[in-house]
């Protein structure tokens, strides 16, 4: 059921921040149906690679290609993206949440009804429940988040720091949920600090220094600091 | 092109000279307001100038918008700063002209009001590229240019039926204008357009040094971040 | 295209809803709108013969910073957990969620006039000589002309430092013509003149503007 055909590439891609540059020439090919854990540092450009694949930010330079389109918006329909604000409103529930948003997903009316409590649902929350999500726990909100992302049922998922502040357990349903989601043919990037929750569920570790990728490794070991970066 | 700069640096100073000299030696003295009345050779050209300015920014914001060239944002950036030092100079003419003659610091009338309008919309403008920050300057700046440039016709039209209803002294006087004025107005516009020219130029080589200068760190930190942070 | 008239709907009425859910904005704003009225009143003596002549200035003034206060919170919602992201990355045109935000401010800005403005009229003891319904005419184009540029010029001030002094900075100045244009056209109603020109004026900048800023905004809001 994998994918041969590679869902996203990204070609010399650089991002720069006035004098500071996140992303130095990343080139990598990402074939389809498999569970990415992007690791590395604090500005070693990982929140940054996922943005620019989300369209969030512009390139420098270099180009990335998601499913064949070169301009996001062509493909937004079939990406979910999710970050550690939890681009919701804190004062509505969370069926109101999803209700706004799948609005803007072309989902209305008794399907967008439908669909928001099964997404709920499968990430292990109640869809009934009538509090705003600002009362909500982190890790209830961070599930809640990826409820939205998964609403319009994307054929790819960016996240970005998923597990940041969540429970043990949370966490721990996420990553089955999202293994899960792996498993019915998803492309899933997950940029993290706690990869150790990734180990043996995640196909692939991507490890950036400095706004490059220095290794992609199957298991979860540290490569050895090869140098490389410094080029 | 190095060598054109000075060159029209000396011609743009013999011109702004010999515009002095027609403005206060040439022209002849105005009848009701003496020798006043001579100020009138840098307030009018000086509000020609600024427009034409600030036209041009409005031009090269609209070509940035849609092209996104680098040069686009630096020349509307130059022009609007210069133009905003051309309003400055109307404005403050304006009432030391108005003074002696009206005995009032400032009139209500059609040319001082736009102008004060223009220089609170420019600099605005200035005002938004210095608080903005990074990549976003140039596209903000822009979108703000293009709509100052749009409202310039109604600050127009609604100043002049505003005046229709209120009259004031008009500065500049209307009716027909003695050739010789003319003539020492007309060149004192050239010689204002030189020397604007001539600060945008600078301007325009300062700013693309710094960017260059910028852009040289960011390739530094490209090669080696380690050094960036 | 219903889809993006789906959105704006979709928007304004979320929109709406939290602002009734919460009400503390809406409560400050408008005991803000009474306090400047008040002070007015004292600033400017109703009794002076001069005061009402200039009352039509004064009311669109005490307008202008409820509008300013109103403005400077249409996205303070959205900034709390970077919901722009989500939007920014659906497929929801920027247009439909621009004009949603202008219509909620619409709205909010004219119940804060609806409550000004009998206090105006108490106090200077306002009377109109010309038609009323030329006055509406006239809020609504003025109103419209405020909330247009001012939810752009939000959005724009996003992107700034310090947020709330920079909306008031860019919206004044390019507001001038229209208020200038609202001021004239209320005293002339007020004084059974007549407002043509002022009204046509009004209604020119308001179309012109509007159909910019909608051109402009979505480039504003992935402005990076």
């Amino acid at each position: 059921m994998t994918d041969a055909a590679p869902v996203i590439s990204v070609s010399n891609l650089i991002k720069q921040f006035g004098r500071f540059a996140a992303l130095r020439g990343v080139t990598a090919e990402f074939p389809g149906g498999k569970l990415y854990a992007v690791l590395g540092d604090n500005g070693a450009g990982k929140t940054t690679l996922l943005r620019t694949m989300a369209g969030l930010n512009r390139p420098s330079s270099g180009t990335v290609t998601i499913l064949g389109a070169v301009k996001f918006h062509d493909i937004c329909q079939q990406v979910g993206y999710m970050a550690h604000p939890s681009l919701l409103y804190d004062e509505m529930s969370g069926m109101e949440n999803l209700a706004y948003f799948a609005q803007l997903y072309g989902i209305t009316g008794a399907t967008s009804r439908a669909r928001c409590a099964d997404v709920i649902r499968t990430v292990g929350l109640n869809p009934d429940l009538a509090r705003p999500i600002g009362q909500y726990s982190q890790g209830m909100r961070q599930r809640m988040s990826l409820a939205r992302a998964l609403l319009n049922d994307p054929k790819i998922l960016l996240l970005d720091e998923p597990f940041s502040n969540v429970d043990l357990h949370s966490a721990n349903e996420m990553v089955k949920l999202l293994a899960r989601t792996r498993d019915q043919g998803k492309t899933i990037f997950v940029v993290t600090h706690q990869a150790a929750l990734l180990e043996g569920v995640a196909d692939e570790f991507i490890w950036m220094e400095f706004g490059k990728i220095v290794a992609r490794t199957r298991e979860f070991k540290a490569p050895e600091s090869t140098g490389e970066s410094r080029r | 092109m190095k060598r054109a700069f000075p060159i029209f640096g000396i011609l743009t100073a013999v011109l702004l000279a010999y515009a002095l000299y027609q403005a206060l030696v040439v022209a002849p003295t105005e009848q009701t307001m003496g020798d006043v009345q001579r100020i009138f050779y840098y307030h009018v050209p000086s509000a020609w100038t600024a427009f034409i300015f600030f036209f041009i920014n409005f031009g090269a914001s609209v070509v940035y918008l849609v092209k996104r060239r680098p040069a686009a944002d630096i020349i509307a950036l130059v022009c609007a700063e210069v133009g905003v030092v051309f309003c400055t100079v109307v404005l403050i003419t304006g009432p030391i002209w108005a003074r002696p003659v009206w005995g009032i610091w400032w009139t209500w009338d059609m040319r001082l009001t736009s102008t004060l309008v223009l220089w609170l919309i420019y600099v605005s403008y200035l005002l938004l590229r210095r608080f903005s920050s990074g990549g976003e300057t140039p596209v903000l700046a822009a979108a703000l240019a293009v709509l100052g440039a749009l409202c310039v016709p109604f600050v127009y039209f609604s100043i002049w039926f505003f005046r229709t209803q209120h009259p004031q002294p008009v500065m500049g006087g209307g009716g027909s204008i003695d050739p010789r004025m003319l003539h020492a107005l007309l060149i004192n516009w050239l010689a204002f357009s030189c020397f604007a020219f001539m600060v945008c130029w600078s301007r325009y080589r300062l700013e693309t040094l710094q960017r260059d200068v910028d852009q040289a760190h960011a390739l530094k930190s490209l090669r080696d971040p380690r050094g960036s942070r | 295209m219903s889809a993006p008239t789906g959105i704006t709907r979709a928007t304004l009425l979320k929109d709406l809803r939290l602002e009734w859910r919460s009400k503390d904005a809406i409560n400050s704003m408008l005991f803000f709108s009474l306090l400047v009225v008040v002070v007015f009143s004292f600033s400017f003596d109703p009794s002076a013969e001069e005061s009402r002549a200039i009352a039509g200035g004064l009311v669109w003034v005490a307008f202008l910073f409820a509008a300013v206060v109103a403005l400077n919170q249409t996205w303070a919602r959205e900034i709390r957990n970077q919901v722009l992201d989500a939007y920014r990355v659906s497929p929801a045109p920027a247009n439909a969620l621009c004009v949603a935000k202008t219509l909620g401010n619409f709205i909010l800005v004219s119940i804060l006039e609806t409550l000004m403005t009998p206090l105006f009229i108490v106090f200077y003891r306002l009377r109109s000589i010309g038609p009323a319904w030329q006055l509406l005419v006239v809020v609504a184009l003025g109103t419209w002309a405020l909330v247009v540029n001012g939810t752009f010029f939000a959005a724009m001030s996003l992107r700034t430092r310090s947020r709330e002094i920079m909306l008031p900075l860019l919206l004044f100045p390019i507001s001038i013509p229209a208020i200038l244009a609202m001021v004239q056209a209320t005293t002339a109603i007020l004084g059974g003149e007549g407002a043509r020109f002022w009204i046509v004026l009004l209604g020119t900048y308001d179309l012109v503007f509007t159909t910019v800023c909608l051109l402009l905004f979505e480039t504003v809001l992935n402005a990076e």
